[in-house]
């Protein structure tokens, strides 16, 4: 982000009475990340606790190591369960993280008032609500992505160093251990399902936001699975319920065969199938359309 | 020119009507006073006017459309809304940044200036201050900002009265230049008596007096009457009575001064009398018709 200041703030054109509205964009996302520390806190915690299990299973990974020397795939399995569980557990994190932020995205600021405050301001409701858009869409897969890195590269340095000093080949772990293209492979998982795929998810939770007077998280919710009971006792089948489970379960179009080990996983990517998928294009009109819901009523709703 | 131009503005919550047909024009440089009964619609007329709420009726706003176009007309307009809606949450110095980053005519040098005269540090978050020191703060921002309208509502209710003096006493010294306008809606009278240039009383969803100041004081005499001629001025059709110390107050409309200066002293009515007498006997008047 700070890198990207500078550069943003010159975009503003040098009259006296301008602000660009990339300017605008970017002060209301770095207000964003004021308010919600936990866009880049909780990531943080959550890599710290991986690296402190990593650091305190080093003790018999050189152990464990020799124990499988004889079968590769269980030495495969050993050197890169860490790194496997620092991208999922950080992507959780900021996957709930994401949902909560959604929630109180355009909820508090009617709660607290402050909305009154805002509105006094020169910044849209289009702006105000593409840049909170932005948070669950651009800001948390980015901060996933780098922090997930890092943390793996962290895991990488370590077990290095703790190989090297009990004595075993250090050779072996990063022969087994592909960061590059762990890093261009979550990339891809990050963009494709967490910012694209999910996107109406977000865009159903900021409307709420907007919407609710009180409970947003429950409203969020509960109509969800009003819809669904209403339907299977109505007509018997569970349309709605599948459609947002497979909503939920990531899309089948962005890598082939998920959850079979693959020899070469990039092999596995199906950028253009997904693409050109049309359910994906669907679900991002759907987000649009919430999108602009939660607009018109940001514009509309007072303090409550 | 005109900075403020309502016609028929009208809104109703439900049942309710908020605003029944308000007609209003506010001159560039010029400090009007909204005054009403809680409930009276002050809020509402500024809320349309601010691009808050949407409404019935012809409204511009320094030539802007409020309801389509708040942010282009919040380069040009500020306002108060209430008091202490800056959020909780937000350090003093990012709050600067953030106004800085978003607000074109904002002075961050002068915010700094007028804080300096406060107790209220960069490092402090809004949430540790007190109701009275956020409304500084509030203060502060704004009036680093060159706006050609401020419209503030409310904007020292619940504070106590050191803060609420000062509050007028650095708008009027540090902020009013004769060509900024200023709407202040409160219902406190007393408050802006001193401050405004025109005033306007509001009572449910109407205007029911308007005036500039000067003309309220050529207009508008109040007579304390000793109780031998007190028929005598009954007579000029007083537009209010109310009791003071030993004699009767009346107030009178477009009297001559002459006339009533035989029959006591004449003094110019404050406004919360002018009030009471305005807003007060068309409250009575509606709950007779009621009857």
């Amino acid at each position: 982000m700070s890198t990207l200041a500078p550069t943003i703030a010159a975009a503003a054109p040098a009259g006296p009475a301008q602000t660009s509205t990339l300017r605008r964009f970017y002060w209301s996302v770095r207000r964003e990340l004021w308010e919600y520390q936990a866009i880049y806190v909780a990531p943080v915690a959550v890599a710290a606790l991986v690296l402190l299990g990593f650091l305190i299973s080093t003790v018999h990974l050189a152990a464990d190591l020799r124990a499988a020397a004889l079968d590769p795939a269980r030495q495969n399995d050993l050197l890169q369960r860490p790194y496997r569980y620092a991208a999922a557990l950080i992507m959780l994190s900021t996957f709930i993280v994401g949902i909560f932020y959604c929630v109180e995205a355009l909820y508090a600021e009617r709660r607290d008032r402050s909305t009154l405050f805002w509105k006094s301001l020169p910044v849209s409701d289009v702006t105000a609500v593409i840049a909170k858009a932005s948070i669950p869409l651009v800001i948390l897969p980015l901060v996933t992505f780098a922090v997930t890195v890092a943390t793996q590269l962290i895991i990488l340095l370590l077990g290095t160093a703790v190989l090297s000093v009990s004595g075993a080949n250090a050779a072996t772990l990063w022969a087994h251990v592909p960061l590059l293209q762990m890093s261009w492979l979550l990339l891809y998982h990050l963009v494709t399902v967490h910012a694209l795929w999910w996107a109406p998810f977000f865009g159903w939770l900021l409307l709420v936001s907007a919407w609710a007077r009180r409970a947003p998280f429950l409203w969020a919710t509960l109509p969800l699975v009003a819809i669904s009971i209403v339907e299977k006792i109505a007509f018997d089948t569970t349309r709605f319920a599948t459609m947002l489970q497979t909503r939920y379960n990531a899309s089948r179009e962005a890598v082939i065969a998920p959850g079979t080990l693959p020899i070469d996983p990039m092999t596995h990517l199906t950028p253009r199938v997904f693409l050109s998928s049309a359910s994906l294009w669907l679900g991002l009109a759907v987000a649009a359309a919430l999108l602009v819901a939660a607009v018109r009523l940001r514009r509309a709703r007072g303090p409550i | 020119m005109a900075c403020i131009e309502a016609r028929e503005l009208r809104k109703r919550f439900g049942g309710t009507v908020a605003l029944d047909g308000i007609s209003l024009r506010v001159t560039e440089g010029h400090i009007l006073g909204l005054v009403g009964p809680n409930g009276a619609g002050k809020t509402t007329a500024l809320n349309a006017m601010l691009g808050l709420t949407p409404y019935q009726g012809e409204l511009r706003v320094l030539g802007h459309d409020p309801w389509t176009e708040r942010d282009l007309l919040m380069r040009d307009v500020c306002f108060i809304a209430d008091v202490a809606v800056l959020p909780r949450w937000i350090r003093v110095s990012h709050l600067l940044d953030y106004v800085a980053g978003v607000h074109p005519r904002f002075d961050r040098a002068k915010a700094e200036g007028f804080l300096t005269k406060t107790t209220i540090r960069l490092t402090t978050k809004v949430g540790e201050l007190s109701k009275g020191v956020v409304t500084q703060l509030h203060l502060a921002l704004v009036m680093a900002i060159d706006a050609k309208l401020l419209v503030l509502d409310e904007p020292t209710l619940g504070l106590d009265i050191l803060y609420r003096k000062q509050f007028y006493d650095s708008l009027l010294s540090d902020y009013c230049d004769g060509s900024r306008t200023i709407v202040v809606a409160t219902h406190q009278v007393e408050e802006i008596e001193h401050v405004i240039t025109d005033l306007v009383f509001i009572d449910r969803g109407r205007i029911v007096f308007d005036s500039s100041m000067d003309g309220l004081e050529s207009r508008y005499v109040e007579v304390l009457v000793h109780p031998a001629r007190i028929d005598a001025a009954r007579a000029l059709r007083p537009m209010h009575e109310r009791q003071g110390i030993g004699r009767r107050a009346l107030l009178f409309e477009g009297v001559d001064r002459q006339r009533l200066a035989e029959l006591g002293e004449l003094r110019t009515p404050s406004l919360a009398d002018l009030f009471v007498a305005v807003v007060g006997d068309h409250a009575g008047q509606a709950q007779e018709a009621h009857r």
